[in-house]
């Protein structure tokens, strides 16, 4: 195993474009490390992200977003003052994420690029329209976080291409957004379903919402039809059971160890409710 | 509850202290099994069967061996054979023969240079195959066309006509159930099924060894009775018990799980064959699950008559249990005797068969049969008391086994203390606290026999008086402490001055694990021993020096004291006094005792939790748990309560959300924490502790042994209290959330 440690995101997409074997980027390393050890991959090219200058910091953008190092760990995310305010769906989605050990370096990237149907902060940020930024030999491109991931453990990133940074858009007036994941237990564990939430109001009304529903599809569903069953509303109780329909419509889950596919469809509808609820609130101004 | 043969003020049991390996414990200093390494140790890795069942066609390990730095690989080939009975089944289970009996069976071993070769290598094995069909669960095993795993495996017991799967059969009752139903207001029958569940214990089995060409070998090893090990390892391998030196390590977590082998041959079988070299073992957490003794899964009929009173006129279980892929493992022998035992009933018939399916050899778990027999009897119980309107802790004073009650098994009970748990159970504050919304209360009791077994225990007296003291049996629950207070109680003095050791098998007789909850009261009872055995002798001392009778020396404070005015008037020899001399006075001051230790006494409890169900998603929230058991004496209660709160700990997780997940292939599907879902810290409350004592008559201090009652009571309290807030009744474990949610929208 090469292990490299470029200077630049130019310089990572070079080496990966170059390398002829098994390839992984480390940034927290919290899947790959994982994965090395338990012997499922024994890469050949090993390109650690860590000694590229700013790959740590979060930065606000010039038009009110924030724009997010691929090495930022979860715990610093969680302490962020600006991202709590702004986008505190996306927060408490990382933050799901593993142990307090982990979140000392698990990322947002890593965990975007894991390609896990039930990554927790995936959700959030889709519900959220985050942007990633690809390097790759022919320069640098903007990408929807939605369409990075293709299916378990597959992104549509080309070879020698490596994501270089996240941006969150301006929160703006009046938003909102929430995550929630079902797990059986109260922490260690992966999302049986998994529901992120972005709304903004106009007044008591609902104008914009996104619904993304992790875990009930090979990739993170952005449904526009849940989303259609809040908008215009101030989500009272129609809203809800309408949001809730629509989300079970919406999520195509299989049975495996971690719950059924009914259990899967009734509970997308379940968190639908809770987290828009929860969105609602904090568009509101209230505290939840 | 006062007697007046109990005997109380003591200095020191009831204290406590620190434990003695509490400070290595949290330094990291303590050894566990992976701890050990030896200069010119290899390392090595096991191969293991993909598939359920599969024949074994061919082994290639010719790539391996071509490594530079491969030294050795076995398989079943190098193991002896012509053996029989319970020895060939762990040979089997060591390495498979002619076929691969279960997902992760191990089929070869290898050893290297370092241990990222041996994984290589042992990818580099090739092992051809013949699948053959499967069967995992124990109704499916025992159905008719079910493939035969093993041919033969039936005992004299089983009746004609029963699939070849069943190994054993057994039966057994008292009085006419047949009139105790007729006599019953309502009799109920239900089925009742709990999945395997693995001890979970934190380390992985792990061992070094060395064995020479000369047959003799040595081992260190993470185990929970090294005397077993011994035997077992020179069973499988036909070598001499005496020439196999073993050593247990620190044991982080046993449960049962390591009260017998599963890899440890292998490196004694790598280490002869790489010339003598050392070699080490460790299991991943995986090969942990897949390969290792989960307990056995279970299928239980119940029927119970009761009046409209409560009052249980009869009783009547059939169990049927499947322990792996080799007979004798699956607890029908502990089930069956444990299924009513916190009851007089006039009528009980128990019957039960063992059957053998494509999973892992089981292992003992925490009161083996227990958990799974309260199951299906409290919860039913439970069922017939809310249908009745009934108290669950009065109907349980009605029909509850008392003093000199002739138990469900046969032995009449001497003194024991279940109505004692469930009268501090009714008076907790917890069982009147109002319960709320989408909130139900669950009551369960429990019971475990306890045990004795073979035990050897020494005791040498330093030169300045204090005392170190030998015993055969890990510790695994705090055995250490508690018969370090029980020597110092007797020696009369300080516990500081005290220290146990677990020594290896050169050093002592043969000692039973640390099993059945018997290590404090077993080794206790005979350190004890050994202590009376040294103070006789430090008296003999002290009468020699006063020129007095042996007699008129008695033994109190840690001295020797003349034994009333007419024995002479000297000052009191304390034991460092006779310590500093013992080398002028006759030589080395020890004591020791070894017996099949008698006398022991049943552990009963009683759970009272409370829970809350989201009628949404059917997920369970523990709100309350309170644990009330009989300790007899309660040597060290922090360890005690330690036990208690562990055992309803892995009782939840066995109730809520542990299961063996298989897939249609027969591969067992979540061999990994993140999956299979134990309890976490944040999963449970503070879990409540009363601690009863109805001293044992049988022990010098009363002790009973409480390590394995607590994990009876918390699969049927969980769901009974579950059913209690939802109105749905889970008759079979796990209650998942997607089994509760769908029994609610199927309830409407």
């Amino acid at each position: 195993m090469r292990y490299h440690t470029p200077r630049s995101f130019s310089d990572a997409a070079t080496i990966a474009e170059a390398s002829t074997g098994t390839l992984r980027f480390l940034a927290g390393g919290t899947d790959v490390l994982v994965q090395m050890r338990a012997g499922m991959v024994q890469p050949d090219d090993l390109i650690d992200l860590k000694h590229i200058p700013g790959v740590d910091r979060i930065t606000p953008t010039p038009e009110g977003g924030w724009r997010i190092g691929v090495a930022v760990p979860g715990i610093v995310l969680g302490a962020h003052e600006g991202l709590l305010r702004d986008w505190p769906g996306v927060v408490e989605g990382m933050n799901l994420v593993g142990s307090t050990q982990v979140q000392g370096r698990a990322t947002l990237a890593g965990n975007l690029c894991n390609g896990s149907p039930a990554a927790d902060s995936v959700p959030g940020m889709v519900a959220a329209g985050a942007v990633v930024t690809v390097t790759g030999p022919k320069g640098d491109r903007d990408l929807p976080v939605e369409q990075v991931p293709t299916g378990p453990g597959r992104t549509s990133l080309a070879k020698g291409e490596v994501i270089s940074a996240i941006t969150l858009p301006p929160r703006g007036k009046n938003g909102g957004d929430a995550y929630l994941r079902f797990i059986p237990r109260t922490e260690m564990d992966i999302a049986v379903v998994g529901c992120a939430v972005n709304l903004r109001l106009d007044g008591d009304r609902i104008v914009e919402a996104r619904v993304a529903l992790g875990a009930v599809a090979p990739t993170v569903i952005l449904s526009e039809a849940a989303a259609k069953a809040i908008i215009g509303t101030t989500l009272g109780e129609a809203a809800l059971a309408a949001l809730a329909k629509a989300a079970e419509a919406a999520a195509k889950p299989i049975s495996d160890k971690r719950g059924t596919k009914e259990f899967r469809i009734e509970v997308a509808g379940v968190l639908a409710r809770r987290a828009a609820q929860i969105a609602y609130d904090r568009a509101k101004g209230l505290k939840a | 509850m006062a007697r007046d043969d109990v005997k109380t003020g003591y200095k020191l049991i009831g204290t406590r202290p620190n434990r003695p390996d509490g400070l290595d414990k949290v330094t990291g200093r303590a050894r566990y099994g992976a701890d050990f390494a030896l200069p010119g140790m290899l390392h090595a890795a096991v191969v293991r069967s993909p598939h359920a069942h599969a024949r074994i066609v061919k082994i290639d390990a010719s790539k391996a061996l071509a490594l530079d730095g491969v030294k050795a690989v076995v398989t079943r080939a190098d193991l002896p054979t012509g053996l029989t009975g319970e020895d060939l089944n762990l040979q089997d289970n060591t390495l498979a023969g002619e076929k691969a009996l279960y997902d992760g069976h191990a089929v070869a071993a290898v050893a290297a240079t370092s241990q990222l070769l041996a994984q290589d290598a042992a990818r580099l094995i090739e092992v051809t195959y013949e699948v053959l069909p499967h069967v995992t669960d124990v109704d499916a095993a025992m159905a008719p066309g079910a493939p035969v795993i093993r041919e033969g495996v039936a005992d004299y017991s089983v009746p004609e006509g029963m699939n070849g799967n069943v190994a054993r059969h057994m039966e057994f009752g008292h009085g006419d159930v047949e009139a105790g139903f007729a006599a019953a207001d309502i009799v109920r029958e239900q089925t009742y099924k709990t999945e395997a569940t693995h001890q979970g214990y934190i380390e992985p089995h792990a061992c070094v060894a060395q064995m020479g060409e000369d047959g003799r070998g040595e081992m260190w090893v993470c185990t929970q009775g090294h005397w077993y090990i011994r035997r077992m390892c020179a069973s499988v391998l036909g070598i001499e018990a005496a020439n196999l030196r073993v050593t247990p390590s620190e044991i982080g977590g046993g449960f049962g799980g390591k009260t017998t082998i599963f890899m440890e041959p292998l490196p004694l079988a790598l280490s002869k064959k790489a010339g003598g070299r050392p070699v080490k073992l460790v299991m991943s957490r995986s090969e942990v699950l897949r390969a290792t003794g989960p307990t056995a899964s279970a299928s239980m009929d119940v029927k119970i008559g009761m009046k409209k009173d409560g009052t249980i006129t009869a009783g009547q279980v059939f169990f049927r249990m499947q322990g792996g892929a080799f007979p004798g493992m699956s607890p029908i022998g502990e089930a069956l005797p444990c299924a009513f035992a916190c009851y007089d009933i006039p009528a009980l018939k128990h019957e039960a068969v063992e059957v053998i399916a494509n999973r892992p050899k089981a292992a003992a778990y925490r009161a083996p049969g227990s958990p799974m027999a309260a199951f299906a009897v409290e919860s039913l119980v439970d069922e017939m008391c809310r249908e009745l309107k009934l108290d669950p802790i009065a109907v349980r004073l009605k029909n509850g086994a008392r003093n000199g009650s002739k138990s469900s098994y046969g032995p009449v009970y001497n003194v024991i203390g279940l109505a004692e748990t469930l009268e501090a159970a009714k008076a907790h504050p917890n069982y009147a606290i109002p319960l709320g919304k989408n909130q139900g209360r669950g009551v369960a009791s429990g019971f475990w026999f306890n045990h004795g077994g073979e035990t050897s225990v020494s005791l040498a007296v330093g030169e300045d008086g204090t005392a170190t003291v030998m015993i055969g049996t890990p510790d695994i629950g705090g055995s250490r402490a508690s018969i370090g207070l029980m020597v110092a109680e007797t020696l009369g003095i300080p516990y500081e001055d005290v220290r146990v050791n677990v020594v290896e098998t050169g050093a002592l007789g043969v000692n039973e694990p640390t099993h059945g909850s018997r290590a404090t009261f077993a080794s206790g009872k005979a350190a004890v021993e050994a202590a009376r055995a040294a103070i006789k002798e430090m008296c003999k001392r002290a009468a020699a020096e006063w020129e007095i009778d042996a007699e008129a020396v008695e033994w109190k404070d840690g001295a020797a004291h003349p034994a009333g005015p007419n024995a002479g008037k000297f000052p009191p020899m304390t034991i460092g006094e006779i310590g500093s001399k013992m080398g002028g006075s006759g030589g080395p001051i020890s004591g020791h005792h070894e017996v099949t230790a008698e006398g022991v006494g049943a552990s009963f409890g009683t759970h009272v939790v409370d829970v809350e169900v989201d009628p949404e998603t059917g997920r369970t929230t523990v709100l309350r748990y309170l644990v009330v058991q009989d300790a007899g004496t309660a040597i060290h209660p922090a360890y005690v309560e330690g036990q208690y709160q562990g055992g309803a700990a892995q009782g939840i997780g066995w109730a809520l959300n542990e299961e063996y997940v298989y897939g249609t292939d027969g591969r067992l599907q979540n061999p990994i924490f993140l999956d299979y879902r134990i309890p976490v810290a944040s999963d449970l409350p503070m879990i409540d502790t009363v601690i009863v004592e109805v001293p044992n008559p049988g022990h010098p201090y009363g002790v009973r042994g409480v390590g394995e009652t607590g994990i009876t009571p918390p699969l049927p309290a969980v769901a009974s209290a579950i059913a209690g807030a939802t109105g749905v009744r889970i008759r079979s474990l796990p209650c998942s959330p997607p089994k509760v949610l769908a029994a609610i929208k199927a309830k409407g």
